[in-house]
């Protein structure tokens, strides 16, 4: 059995999601190959090849892959991909814009957002938001995976030696023209996988009342979510979003705030280790899966809360 | 232009589902169905489009049983023109819906195909890249923004980092967010009107193509629930107890 992972990264650093996926295919075999396309990509590569259980790293380097436009990628990735059992990908916006490409052009059905791996060919995905627990098995010469990155533990980045070998760039035309990303640029840990995470709802009431959430998330050095109506309503970036169709998150702690707690948000975070919950309304359905819950105006209660944290920190220094 | 969207019926977003004793599946019976979500920004965009004198024609497209006709009324409600309902007698893979979808859009000659960007059942969010490369169109999925220009298309796709903005061409292939646009509620007039609308129906065996499922099902459960938690009386409390009893602070 040999597995090929698709690397997510930005040209210069591999995203972490990567690294979960690597965890997921030590189920499957000790031979990893990594493939990894985009533009001026020598360090990138050469800082990957320590990491853990990769043998190998199929490096395509081209000005054409600089922004991953799906079209281009996808030939190359299922060219290379039928000399392996096993194709994964992040469960992330790169690996759902580039997968199902594959998919098609091999005429394999892909299983997407694998969760747990029971054997070479039978997968754990949830359905329905995740209110459903699908167990799938298959007899494709390809299996196609997209991994859902909190599922996994990160792969070690050390203890590896791959090797780095070339591939061929093979040209697609394509109309698609690249203009640019808008992407907001932040301190904090990234959402997908921070310890903490602090989340605002529809009740933050506004963007400028999400500063409060700020402060409470820097002093537990936290990332910041959001459910839909948030983002909706225009309080905060797409960016941040939590749910079925925003971002998986599964931290040590998740603190929702002023969310009610729709069953397409607890799809994106129920699987953290412990939930908050700080509502107003005591029939809010989050506080079914919290494992602390405050009634409370959230107006009155972060203040209180960063209070509290600092008296513990001054405690303990 | 024409525009094509596709539409998938799934169990409404509200229903809290049920997993069937026998663990074979979600119970679907006797639960209230709708458009799925994401699909209804599709045929919003595709009504707007025609408003806006940009298409002239708009079609939706459904695969399932005949129950199925009901979303594909929802869709005429909303303003599109007409319909074709596939009647397939099992539930299709993304790789077979998009194969059934090209050969629609073989006979139809669309310049855009709008879906949904994933289905609230089964979680895929595949068909659009699937039927993208199985056309050879452009794809542009998760958009937010659409505007076109003549034969160009100017786009915003929400990513993981953010947004991303690219140009294309037509003919393509676009899976919509549902930050895309507000879908509209059908008024009672014009469910009345939609019930007159043209629905053809194809079966699916007219096609020539293969539907056999490639992944088998060996069982489906409810996940694993949480135990319940406690409520707080204040901050100091929930404080103490993160400090103390979760140890996560």
């Amino acid at each position: 059995m040999s597995v090929l992972i698709i690397a997510e990264h930005d040209n210069n650093i591999l995203k972490s999601s990567t690294l979960n996926t690597i965890s997921a295919a030590m189920k499957l075999s000790d031979d990893i190959n990594l493939i990894v396309l985009g533009s001026k990509i020598e360090n990138l590569c050469k800082n990957t090849q320590s990491i853990h259980k990769v043998s190998k790293i199929l490096k395509c380097d081209n000005e054409k892959l600089e922004n991953f436009i799906p079209e281009i990628m996808a030939p190359i990735v299922s060219n290379i991909a039928k000399n392996y059992t096993h194709v994964l990908a992040p469960a992330s916006t790169f690996g759902k814009n580039l997968l199902p490409r594959v998919s098609a052009l091999l005429d394999v059905t892909q299983i997407s957002d694998v969760i747990e791996i029971l054997s070479e060919n039978t997968f754990v995905r949830p359905i329905y938001a995740g209110n459903a627990i699908s167990q799938v098995e298959t007899n494709q010469n390809i299996n196609l995976l997209t991994i859902r990155p909190t599922a996994f533990d990160k792969c070690e980045e050390s203890g590896g030696e791959a090797s780095i070998e070339e591939i061929e760039f093979l040209n697609t035309d394509t109309p698609t023209v690249f203009i640019g990303r808008e992407v907001s640029k932040t301190d904090r840990p990234d959402l997908g996988n921070a310890r903490v995470v602090v989340s605002g709802g529809r009740g933050m009431e506004n963007s400028d009342n999400f500063e409060l959430l700020y402060e409470l998330a820097d002093k537990l050095n936290a990332a910041v979510g959001a459910s839909r109506a948030a983002v909706d309503s225009g309080f905060i970036g797409n960016e941040c979003q939590v749910g079925q169709t925003g971002k998986m998150v599964a931290p040590e702690l998740y603190i929702a705030i002023g969310i009610s707690g729709a069953i397409q948000h607890l799809a994106g975070m129920k699987d953290s280790k412990v939930i908050v919950a700080i509502n107003k309304d005591t029939e809010a359905p989050i506080f079914n899966v919290a494992d602390y819950g405050l009634s409370s105006d959230l107006f009155q209660a972060i203040p209180e809360i960063i209070k509290e944290l600092d008296l513990l920190n001054k405690i303990e220094s | 232009m024409k525009v094509l969207v596709a539409v998938k019926r799934v169990v409404d977003y509200k229903v809290q589902i049920r997993v069937k004793a026998d663990q074979s599946g979600v119970e679907t019976e006797n639960v209230k169905m709708s458009v799925n979500p994401p699909d209804e920004n599709a045929i919003e965009e595709a009504v707007k489009l025609k408003e806006q004198g940009l298409a002239e024609e708009t079609l939706s497209v459904t695969i399932g049983d005949e129950k199925a006709q009901d979303v594909l009324r929802t869709s005429l409600a909303m303003g599109i023109d007409r319909s074709i309902l596939v009647k397939s007698p099992n539930s299709l893979e993304p790789l077979a819906v998009a194969k059934t979808l090209s050969k629609i859009i073989e006979k139809e000659n669309p310049d855009l195909v709008l879906l949904g960007k994933q289905a609230i059942d089964d979680d895929a969010n595949q068909t659009g890249q699937i039927l993208s490369t199985l056309l050879n169109w452009p794809q542009a999925c998760f958009i937010s923004n659409l505007k076109i220009d003549g034969n160009k298309l100017f786009l915003s796709r929400e990513i993981d980092e953010g947004i991303e903005k690219l140009e294309t061409n037509l003919p393509a292939v676009l899976t919509c967010d549902l930050r895309l646009n507000t879908p509209r509620f059908a008024s009672l007039p014009n469910i009345m009107k939609a019930k007159k609308k043209p629905l053809d129906i194809i079966d699916i065996s007219t096609l020539g193509i293969d539907t056999n499922p490639k992944i088998k099902v060996l069982k489906v459960e409810e996940p694993p629930k949480r135990k319940a938690g406690i409520m707080v009386n204040d901050v100091k409390e929930l404080v103490e107890k993160l400090k103390y009893e979760a140890k996560v602070i």
